[in-house]
């Protein structure tokens, strides 16, 4: 069996279905998606997405040129300001779209949505539904998918991207309910598979977020970009790392310390707690390590502090973090401070596509967290993440509709076939070799990134880390699935993704080693200052022909905003 | 010094593909912190003990909805369920009913997505769209931000006794999304938008006795919007008045 689609999406969080909504009243599009779209991690982001709308009372001459100067300023100059200017330009309209289609935004007294401010940004631009607007978003694009009719292939993976070097002839895909290797034809495909949170022991992410799609274009000879750049959450819950959004702080709530100071004023004195993430995240993890955090039986942490806040805005503003708190580690924000620590929450880093959201191979697509634009540069802003998964599953499905428009596009079935059959070895050994369990594979890649490649980084620690990753990756030879069904089979699925989470590790961590600088979220204490004029280049990583990354540079685009000190 | 207890998990055992093997539940003894989930420990078993066994999970943070399960007779994400709060060393856990299971915790929710599907889940306008935001209160929009939780982890459809008895009925979950899109100021669906769930398999099959209420991890009421959706279409009926 094979199937066809003009267009395939896969993954169906909020890049994916944006791509799909725009694409099917025209085309034929299959949306494949791990788990059902609505599972996807889009649905746990909470504080917001950002906009130059300028309706808070306080930022009436709030512009999109300010929202992308605060972006690139942000990314640590090294997003590409084309495409931070190219999304801050068409997030006006995506929330308005958004809001059309019906996403419920929480509202100021004028009946306008309401905005609040986020760290690195100048004007209160974020946009929010109190803190569940990942889940609201999502729910309106899903809603708006299945509007529209979107063929949805819910639990079924890639495992391979075939192309032939130029140019994308499909998938081989595996659907887990029937447990069934299929290779699907398309013209154009789309990946938005999201980040690889999962790649790090200690992460905010979702159980799913292996980061496979990434590993699994780079495996198939597409280049990836500034995989280095990992950001840290300062604010994840103690023991199971649950994300406390950052409207925690947008919406006034302190950081402090075991003596009770709010430290920030010793790092950021302006900004405090508004700083943003990598600078929070870096004085957070000093805290601790010069002894001023606290204990607990889960490991040492520091307080965010919303009790000042009272009963009633936090109930207002910030429901879905007092529940968290209450289900996961038994504490009500309202009467006590929550024990946070950083730990990884986003991806930078990705599938090196243009501000089309195109690859180097002709057809394949990549956008949301899988892909590197770069609008984030270097760092992340919060509220930003929201806002690049719609625009550029937007811009993704213009671009594939020109695309499609220009000419003949012949796919090659036997290329296909013969991918598929590898693919059915490749399952075949590790049901039936080998005696490591893919767990104890992935926890000791996990362990090495989060102790060897976190926030702060040098030399030899990340010399040791591409080292113990080159042996991880010997051992996955062995690697060893239990059970011979291959339906609802997770572990054969966690045995699969682990392959792609080896390599984009590796790159991460040859990333970090190579870039002899601090800039951003990468910052390394034996070169702790920015140098330009040695590395305002993005990392290229593509793997040579003996599967091995090969890193080169690209040029930073710079329009109108040039380099300078960050300071807040 | 916090000490691990020994626990064990009975879990139920069942795959389509082999109905011969009837459904059976197979122990795991495992030792369990304070604080662990579930979840934790049900990844634990799959990733150290028993690589065989088949469980949903995505966010591990209870807002996907994606490990919905019946934990110690009671319907719950697992996620969510902290060990220790049993009262007991024995956990069972078993797949949600009114679906058919597909592998030991994994059933099939494809009746589910067909149901929420037919009861139109989204904004209908009739009105031309603003070049801005269409202007809404922030009261109009807190009426909905019960209904809006819902995270369709399918507790609620698990839980009720009208779909164990008839499975074409259209469930808790859908009609509350039905509801969230009612009560919404810019919605304009016409009453008629109503007429597929205006029926015994509708509004009028749910035998209001709450149990999707208690199962809802996530504090909606469905039975609050089946009633109220009963209430729009009786004064439609009687006074003529619209559904909004």
């Amino acid at each position: 069996m094979m199937l066809y689609h003009d267009v395939l999406i896969v993954g169906g969080g909020l890049a994916g279905l944006r791509a799909a909504v725009g694409l099917c009243d025209k085309y034929d599009v299959g949306l494949l998606s791990k788990v059902y779209p609505i599972r996807s991690h889009s649905i746990a982001a909470q504080g917001g997405i950002n906009a130059a709308l300028a309706n808070n009372p306080n930022a009436k001459d709030d512009t999109w040129e300010k929202h992308a100067f605060d972006t690139v300023k942000g990314s640590d100059y090294l997003a590409d300001q084309d495409a931070a200017e190219l999304m801050c330009q068409e997030a006006i309209k995506i929330v308005y779209e958004m809001e059309h289609w019906g996403c419920p935004f929480s509202r100021f007294p004028d009946g306008s949505i309401a905005q609040r401010p986020f760290g690195g940004a100048g004007y209160p631009r974020t946009c929010y539904s109190t803190d569940l607007t990942g889940h609201v978003l999502l729910n309106t694009l899903y809603e708006r998918a299945v509007f529209k009719g979107v063929k949805v292939y819910p639990e079924w993976f890639v495992i391979a991207l075939v192309n032939d070097g130029g140019q994308c002839h499909g998938v081989i895909a595996f659907d887990l309910k029937n447990g069934e290797i299929i290779p699907i034809r398309a013209k154009a495909i789309l990946f938005a598979t999201g980040g690889y949170g999962r790649v790090y022991f200690y992460s905010t992410n979702a159980l799913i977020n292996t980061g496979s799609g990434i590993g699994i274009a780079y495996k198939a000879g597409v280049p990836i970009k500034d995989m280095e750049f990992v950001q840290f959450h300062p604010t994840a819950l103690i023991g199971t790392n649950i994300l406390m959004t950052e409207a925690c702080r947008g919406e006034g709530g302190y950081l402090t310390n075991k003596d009770g100071e709010r430290f920030m004023k010793r790092y950021v004195p302006n900004a405090m707690e508004l700083a943003p993430r990598d600078i929070v995240s870096r004085s957070i993890q000093t805290e601790i390590d010069e002894g001023r955090g606290l204990e607990h039986p889960l490991g040492k942490y520091i307080n965010l502090d919303l009790r000042h806040l009272g009963a009633e805005k936090i109930l207002a503003k910030l429901p879905g973090i007092r529940n968290i708190c209450l289900d996961f580690i038994g504490i009500d924000p309202i009467l006590e401070p929550i024990p946070i620590m950083p730990c990884q929450h986003y991806s930078m880093g990705g599938i090196d596509t243009n501000e089309r959201c195109e690859t180097d191979i002709k057809g394949f697509y990549g956008a949301g967290e899988c892909a590197c634009v770069s609008v984030h540069g270097a760092n992340r802003l919060g509220g930003n993440s929201l806002l690049e998964t719609i625009v550029f599953g937007k811009l993704a499905s213009f671009a594939i509709d020109e695309y499609l428009q220009n000419g003949e596009i012949k796919l090659d079935e036997r290329l296909l076939m013969s991918r598929k059959e590898e693919m059915e070895k490749k399952i075949h050994r590790l049901i039936h070799e080998g005696n490591e369990k893919p767990y104890t594979i992935l926890s000791d890649l996990s362990k090495t990134m989060s102790s060897l490649v976190g926030i702060f980084r040098k030399k030899e620690e990340l010399g040791q880390a591409v080292k113990n990753i080159g042996e991880v990756k010997e051992r996955y030879k062995h690697v060893h699935v239990s059970s011979p069904k291959l339906h609802m089979n997770h572990e054969l699925l966690n045995a699969i993704e682990l392959e792609y989470m080896l390599e984009v590790a590796h790159t991460i961590a040859l990333g970090a080693y190579l870039r002899e600088e601090s800039r951003g979220a990468h910052f390394r204490r034996d070169f702790n200052t920015r140098n330009d004029t040695d590395w305002l280049k993005h990392t290229i990583a593509k793997i040579g022909t003996d599967g091995e990354p090969v890193i080169s540079s690209k040029k930073v685009v710079i329009t109108k905003y040039q380099p300078m000190e960050r300071k807040y | 010094m916090i000490t691990a207890s020994e626990y064990t998990f009975k879990i139920l055992r069942y795959d389509v593909k082999e109905p011969e093997t009837e459904p059976f539940f197979e122990s795991y003894r495992i030792k369990v912190l304070p604080g662990l989930t579930v979840l934790a420990v049900l990844l634990r078993i799959r990733d150290e003990i028993d690589g065989t066994l088949s469980f949903r999970s995505s966010c591990r943070s209870a807002v996907c909805g994606s490990c919905a399960m019946v934990i110690n007779g009671k319907i719950d994400l697992a996620c969510r369920t902290q060990v220790v709060t049993f009262g007991s060393n024995t956990i069972i856990l078993e797949p949600l009913p009114n679906f058919e299971i597909i592998k030991d915790l994994v059933v099939d929710m494809t009746p589910f997505w067909n149901m929420y599907e037919k009861v139109k889940p989204y904004l209908m306008r009739t009105s031309t769209d603003p070049d801005k935001e269409i202007e809404q209160s922030e009261e109009d929009r807190s009426r909905i931000d019960q209904v809006v939780n819902c995270i369709l982890c399918a507790c609620c459809y698990g839980a009720c006794p009208v779909l164990s008895r008839d499975p074409e009925y259209a469930g808790p979950a859908a009609l509350a999304k039905l509801e969230r899109f009612v009560l919404d100021s810019r919605d304009e669906r016409p009453a008629s938008a109503l007429d597929a769930v205006n029926n015994d398999r509708g509004v009028w099959g749910c035998d209001t006795i709450l149990r999707c209420i208690d199962a809802c991890p996530k504090d909606v009421r469905p039975t609050d919007s089946i009633v109220s959706l009963r209430k729009k279409l009786v004064k439609h009926k009687l006074f003529g008045k619209g559904i909004k």
